[in-house]
């Protein structure tokens, strides 16, 4: 089997359209609502996430075989806690500046329910490449979802877009003064998690809109 | 269905090789993360006291040693302003040791230009640890600087942000009668008109309670080194 047949294609472009982990399976809100002030901190988190995602799926589902049904939550999330303390580690280590900035939310990775639910849902049924293909579709569903809304919610709720560097972030774009003396404000409320569930609501409408997607009723 | 036997030596093993390799990585990295986070505290340090990096490029752990041991001399002293000698500063517990008091003392070719002074406290979730430096005249801020917090990003995470500390530049902290009153986070802006602004910076949206937490331990923390600043202000640094 070819790594990139149709299946595989599909397996990866999936989740960034017809079957968004955020927008249409609906899980994983909770991280989406709290890396999503700035567009920076939601960027760094997308390639934590991928990259815990992919390992996650990969171990699964080379353990599949041997894992007791009984205990097979148990250990996807011994897995999926080791993982992330190790990219927790890591990023002290390496990363200082990254780790201070997205403090708390890498270790709280663990409790992002896209994680657990793919091990469940894919890895365990499946082979480790296409399992991979899984995670790294998934990540960047996710990922695309927290950038649009951290993107708006940046820039309505605190006035600036800042992409990550090594230190504080980089500004790329501030609110003009004029506009300000004009008497334009900042949205308060984006900053707070309503705003996230405000602009997260728009998404999920403006997606399902466009894939189609209609409710059983 | 697996037997129980199964079971139980499957968790067993998967325990096992996920804790060795975990204390394998801890214990690889120790070194570098220690050395990051004492950098860190003296980067703080620093930055509170008026250094900054150049526009576009950032220190290394080794340049701020070297900036670090060349510009400023750190040594601690107690709480009625005597200095106490052979403490190691870095072991120092900010939060909860009243007896030793570490003070960091920008010194550049003999000329005394700013004391830094750990300050630490409550915000809404956690401890927020920094350090506040204060010119030579040890009324007029210099700088501060928040370096560990587990405060909500982007709410009260915003302690640690440019616009938040450059506000603090130039305040004083004793009022008319010289006695040391901190400085005031105010919920909302600062009245330029008023002749309290001297001694107020703005609040931080959304973040009441970090804000009421700073303005506490910054004047609790600051009154500690009443008797050493004033001893530095009678005699200089020695």
């Amino acid at each position: 089997m070819e790594l990139f047949d149709s299946e595989s294609k599909k397996i990866v472009s999936d989740p960034l359209n017809v079957n968004n982990p955020i927008s249409l399976q609906v899980l994983g809100i909770c991280s989406a609502l709290a890396v999503t002030i700035r567009l920076d901190q939601a960027i760094i988190m997308t390639f934590a996430v991928i990259f815990v995602l992919c390992s996650s799926n990969v171990v699964i589902s080379l353990l599949r075989d041997y894992i007791p049904a009984r205990v097979r939550i148990v250990i996807m999330l011994s897995v999926i806690a080791s993982l992330v303390s190790f990219v927790d580690e890591v990023l002290q280590a390496y990363m200082y500046n990254m780790s201070k900035q997205l403090s708390v939310f890498v270790g709280l990775i663990v409790t992002n329910c896209i994680i657990m639910g793919r091990a469940e849902a894919f890895a365990i049924k499946h082979g480790p490449s296409k399992a991979f293909l899984d995670g790294l579709g998934n990540g960047l569903g996710y990922g695309m979802i927290i950038i649009i809304v951290s993107f708006f919610r940046e820039l309505f709720g605190s006035g600036t877009l800042t992409l990550p560097d090594g230190g504080a972030g980089y500004v790329l774009f501030q609110m003009p003064d004029w506009l300000y003396a004009a008497g334009y404000e900042n949205i308060g409320l984006l900053v707070l998690s309503p705003g996230a569930f405000f602009i997260l609501g728009f998404v999920i409408w403006m997606q399902r809109e466009i894939v189609g997607l209609e409710e059983e009723e | 269905m697996h037997s129980n036997r199964y079971t139980l030596i499957f968790v067993f093993i998967v325990t096992v090789v996920l804790g060795t390799i975990l204390s394998f990585t801890k214990e690889n990295l120790r070194e570098d993360q220690e050395n990051n986070l004492k950098a860190d505290v003296n980067k703080t340090i620093l930055r509170s006291l008026g250094f900054s990096e150049e526009q576009g490029s950032s220190w290394s752990n080794e340049d701020v040693e070297k900036i670090f041991t060349s510009n400023v001399v750190g040594l601690c002293v107690d709480s009625q302003g005597n200095i106490i000698d052979n403490v190691v500063l870095e072991e120092i517990d900010i939060e909860k040791n009243i007896e030793q008091l570490p003070v960091y003392l920008r010194v550049v070719d003999g000329e005394f230009q700013g004391i830094a002074l750990p300050v630490a406290g409550k915000g809404l979730w956690s401890t927020v640890f920094g350090y506040i430096a204060l010119e030579p005249d040890l009324n007029t801020v210099l700088g501060i600087q928040f370096y560990k917090h587990g405060e909500t990003p982007g709410l009260g995470g915003e302690v640690e942000k440019k616009w938040f500390t450059n506000n603090f530049i130039g305040k004083k902290i004793r009022n008319n009668k010289d006695e040391i009153i901190g400085v005031e986070v105010l919920k909302g802006k600062v009245d330029n008109s008023k002749k309290d602004s001297i001694h107020q910076v703005d609040g931080i949206s959304g973040a009441t309670v970090t804000s009421k937490g700073v303005t506490i331990f910054l004047k609790d923390d600051l009154k500690r080194y009443e008797a050493y600043l004033n001893k530095v202000k009678e005699n200089g640094i020695i």
